[in-house]
C-alpha cells in the first residue's frame, strides 16, 4: 500500500499557438506547467480546481493520451513519459480513463456489450463467448441489469451511462483509473450512486485512482489526499483532512470559502467569505511571478517577480506561496531562484484590487 | 390548496395557480407541469430547488409563454401577474411583460447571447423598446447598468462581442439585460450553473446586493441546495413535475418533511464538519412523466412509501406555519425526532 504507483515528475504540456500568414508559431498555452505528484496504490488523489486550471489536461497527459512536452511519468514501475504511442500499447489495459460526458464518450451505434467488450476484443485473446461472459460480469459489477447488454446508449440515463463507461474501463483489469469528472453531468442524487460505486469497485478490487473534479465537496468524500490546481500548476497538496480543515495557500482558502454550504445556519455565519475579484488569467500569457498573484488577497511584492517554489510545510503538506516560504516571508528581498525566468520580463497583469490585505503597487515591469 | 402566505399582508406580486403543462411528443404526452400553485411577493427571494426533469424550468418559462408551442401546451392555470393573468393576455401584452415586468436570467449565458450583436445593443434593445428612451439615454442606462453587475470600464465595453467575455462577465451582461427596465420579478433559471465556484460567489454577491437596492422579487432556480441556502428567503421542492415541500428556508433545511426533501438534503456532502463514511443515496431513477399523476411521483423511490400512496397523489397539506409538504406519511405532520425515530 505504500509504493507509489504513479509517479508524476515536472510534468509539462504545452500546447503551440500559430498566427499570422505563416502560421508561425507565436506562443504556447502553458496548460500544464511543471506538475509533479505521486498517487500511492489503492489510493485516490484528487485533483480539484476552476475551468481552465488544467486539471483534465493533466490527466489525460499523465495516461499519454497527448505528447507530453516535458517530464516524466513512471505507472506501475514503467517510465511512460518518452514512449512512442505504439510502444504504449501494452502499457494501456493498466491504466484506463473514464470520461466525463457519458453522451459523447459512448459511440451511440454500438450497443453496451459492444462497447463493454470493445478493449477486451482489442488487448485480449478472449473468444466471443468468453468475452460476452466478462462483459456479463462486468455489468453485474457495475450494478447494470444484465438483460441490456444488446441495448444502446441513448436508452440509458445519465447515471447508468456512466455505469457503462466504469463498466468499459474495468474491462482489462486495470489497477489506475483517471476519473475526469465523472460526476459532473449527473444530478445530485445520482452523483451520490456513481460515487459509492466507484468506492465499492476500489475496496473490491485495490483500483488506483486520480479524480479529477471541481466540486470540492465530493472530492472531500472521495478523495485521500488532494491537489489544487491554478493555472497549469499545483498549488498545494495535502491529505485531504489537513487541506479542509487548513488550508495553507490563500487560492485553496479562496476556493473552500466560495463553496456554498448547504446549511443556513452556517451559511449565515460565513461572514468572512473571501470573494475573489476577477477571473484566471489566460494559461497562453500567465502573469510574471507567482500565477495567483493577480487575484491574491495576500499578495506581496515578491509575488510579482518570483514563482514560489512548491515546497513541504508540514509533512505531507506541500504549498507553493510565498507566505509559507521562509526564504520570502513578508519580506522584500529574494534571491534569484531560477524559477520561469521566461515571464520576467512580462508586467504583471492585475485587475481590480483585492479586498483587505497589504497590496503593494510595485509592478514587476 | 396552500398558498404559501405566512399571513402577511404584502400583496402578491406573482401568483400561480394550479399550472398544468403538457408536451405532445410522437411517443405520447409527457405531463411536465402538475397543478403547480405558488406566490411571490415583492422583495422576496424564492428559491426552486430539484433535479433535472423535474419542471423546474418548464414552470417558470410557461408563465411568460417562452414554450415553443406545439410540441409544449399550458393546459390550465392563471398565472397573476399584479392580478392581470398572463395566461389570457394578448402576445402583444406578452411581448411588453418579457424582458419589461419580468426579467430572465437563462443558464447558459453563451448561447443566450447573440454572437453577432454587440453586448452594449444587447442591453439598449430592451430598454428602447420597453422604456421608449433614445439612443443616447439607453447608452447611459446600459453603462449605468454594466456598473452595476460589476464589470469594469463599463462604456468602453459596449462595443464588445459576446465571445471577448469571460463566462462570469457574460452572465454579468445577462443579469444587465434582465435588470434594464426594473422588472417587478426577475427569474433566474440556472444561472450560476455553467459557472465555477469562485465566479458563482461574485454572482451571489452582485444578486444579494441588487436586492437590496432594487427591492424586486426574485425567483431562483437551482439544484445547487448550497446555493438555496445561502440566498432564498423561501424554497419550493419539486419532484416529478409538482411541488413536493414549500418552506422558508431555515424550516426546510432543518426540519424538511417530504421524504424526498430529506434524502435530497442527506445526498449532498459538504466541505465541513464530519465525512461520512458512504454517501447517502436515492435509490431509483425520476419517474417518467407519461400521464396526469394518479399516485405519488415518489412513490418507487420513497423508504416510508404505504398503500395509500400508490393510490392517491398526495395533495400539498399544511404542516407547520408557512411549511406545506405533500406526503400522506405521519411524520410529514409531526417533526423530525419522530421521523428519525421511526426511520
Amino acid at each position: 500500500m505504500t509504493r507509489p504507483l504513479v509517479e508524476v515528475r515536472d510534468l509539462k504540456m504545452h500546447f503551440p499557438i500559430y498566427s499570422g500568414l505563416l502560421r508561425r508559431q507565436v506562443g504556447a498555452v502553458k496548460a500544464v506547467d511543471g506538475v509533479s505528484f505521486d498517487i500511492l496504490e489503492g489510493e485516490t488523489l484528487g485533483l480539484v480546481g476552476e475551468s481552465g486550471c488544467g486539471k483534465s489536461t493533466c490527466g489525460r497527459a499523465v495516461l499519454r493520451l497527448y505528447d507530453i512536452t516535458g517530464g516524466e511519468i513512471v505507472i506501475d514501475g514503467r517510465a511512460i513519459g518518452s514512449d512512442p504511442q505504439d510502444r504504449l500499447r501494452d502499457m494501456r489495459p493498466t491504466m484506463q480513463m473514464v470520461f466525463q460526458d457519458p453522451q459523447a464518450s459512448l459511440n451511440p451505434r454500438m450497443t453496451v456489450g459492444a462497447i463493454i467488450g470493445e478493449p477486451l476484443s482489442e488487448h485480449t485473446r478472449m473468444s466471443r463467448s468468453e468475452r460476452r461472459e466478462r462483459v456479463e460480469e462486468l455489468m453485474d459489477q457495475v450494478g447494470l441489469n444484465r438483460a441490456f447488454v444488446n441495448r444502446y446508449p441513448h436508452e440509458f440515463s445519465g447515471g447508468q451511462r456512466q455505469r457503462i463507461g466504469i463498466a468499459r474501463a474495468l474491462a482489462l483489469n486495470p489497477k489506475f483509473i483517471v476519473c475526469d469528472e465523472p460526476i459532473a453531468a449527473l444530478d445530485v442524487s445520482i452523483q451520490a450512486q456513481v460515487v459509492n460505486l466507484l468506492e465499492e469497485l476500489q475496496d473490491r478490487l485495490g483500483l488506483t485512482y486520480l479524480f479529477i473534479s471541481h466540486d470540492l465537496s465530493m472530492v472531500r468524500h472521495i478523495a485521500d489526499r488532494v491537489a489544487v490546481m491554478y493555472l497549469g500548476k499545483v498549488v498545494e497538496l495535502a491529505p485531504r483532512d489537513a487541506l479542509y480543515s487548513e488550508p495553507l495557500h490563500p487560492y485553496t482558502q479562496a476556493l473552500l470559502s466560495a463553496v456554498p454550504e448547504p446549511d443556513p445556519m452556517l451559511a449565515g455565519q460565513k461572514k468572512d467569505r473571501i470573494v475573489l475579484q476577477g477571473d484566471v488569467p489566460s494559461p497562453a500569457n500567465p502573469p510574471a511571478g507567482c500565477n495567483f498573484c493577480t487575484r491574491c488577497p495576500k499578495v506581496m511584492e515578491v509575488c510579482h517577480r518570483i514563482d514560489p517554489a512548491f515546497l513541504e510545510i508540514a509533512p505531507g503538506h506541500w504549498s507553493a506561496c510565498h507566505l509559507h516560504d521562509p526564504a520570502h516571508r513578508g519580506t522584500v528581498e529574494a534571491g534569484p531562484e531560477g524559477t520561469d525566468n521566461e515571464n520576467a520580463g512580462r508586467p504583471a497583469r492585475r485587475e481590480a484590487p483585492a479586498n483587505g490585505a497589504s497590496i503593494q503597487q510595485g509592478d514587476a515591469t | 390548496m396552500p398558498q404559501g402566505d405566512t399571513g402577511s399582508e404584502a400583496q402578491n406580486v406573482l401568483d400561480v395557480r394550479d399550472l398544468h403543462t403538457v408536451f405532445r411528443t410522437r411517443s405520447g404526452e409527457v405531463h411536465a407541469v402538475n397543478s403547480v400553485n405558488f406566490s411571490v411577493k415583492p422583495g422576496e427571494l424564492l428559491g426552486v430547488v430539484g433535479e433535472s426533469g423535474s419542471g423546474k424550468s418548464v414552470t417558470m418559462m410557461s408563465l411568460i409563454g417562452l414554450l415553443p408551442s406545439p410540441p409544449a401546451e399550458v393546459r390550465s392555470g392563471e398565472v397573476l401577474l399584479d392580478g392581470e393573468d398572463l395566461l389570457k393576455a394578448s402576445p402583444a401584452r406578452l411581448r411588453d411583460v418579457r424582458g419589461g415586468e419580468i426579467g430572465f436570467i437563462f443558464q447558459d449565458p453563451m448561447t443566450s447571447l447573440n454572437p453577432v450583436f454587440d453586448v452594449g445593443f444587447q442591453i439598449m434593445e430592451p430598454i428602447r423598446r420597453h422604456m421608449g428612451l433614445n439612443k443616447r439615454q439607453a447608452r447611459d442606462r446600459a453603462i449605468e447598468l454594466l456598473d452595476l453587475v460589476g464589470i469594469p470600464g463599463a462604456a468602453g465595453r459596449l462595443g464588445d462581442y459576446p465571445h471577448q467575455f469571460s463566462g462570469g462577465m457574460r452572465q454579468r451582461v445577462m443579469i444587465a439585460i434582465a435588470l434594464a427596465c426594473d422588472p417587478k420579478v426577475l427569474i433566474a433559471d440556472e444561472p450560476t450553473t455553467a459557472l465555477d465556484v469562485t465566479i458563482q460567489a461574485q454572482i451571489l454577491e452582485i444578486i444579494e446586493d441588487l436586492r437590496q437596492k432594487l427591492g424586486m422579487a426574485i425567483v431562483w432556480i437551482t439544484h445547487d441546495l448550497g446555493v438555496v441556502a445561502g440566498i432564498a428567503d423561501r424554497v419550493l421542492v419539486m419532484y416529478g413535475g409538482q411541488i413536493v415541500e414549500q418552506a422558508p428556508v431555515h424550516p426546510l433545511f432543518n426540519d424538511p418533511r417530504h421524504p424526498y426533501t430529506r434524502a435530497l438534503l442527506k445526498t449532498v456532502p459538504s466541505v465541513s464538519g464530519a465525512r461520512a463514511a458512504k454517501l447517502q443515496v436515492i435509490a431509483g431513477q425520476p419517474p417518467i412523466l407519461g400521464a396526469a399523476p394518479s399516485a405519488c411521483p415518489f412513490r418507487d423511490r420513497c423508504p416510508l412509501v404505504f398503500d395509500r400512496c400508490h393510490q392517491q397523489n398526495p395533495p400539498r397539506e399544511i404542516v407547520a406555519p408557512g411549511h406545506d409538504a405533500a406526503c400522506f406519511h405521519p411524520s410529514a405532520r409531526t417533526g423530525r425526532e419522530v421521523a428519525e425515530a421511526s426511520a
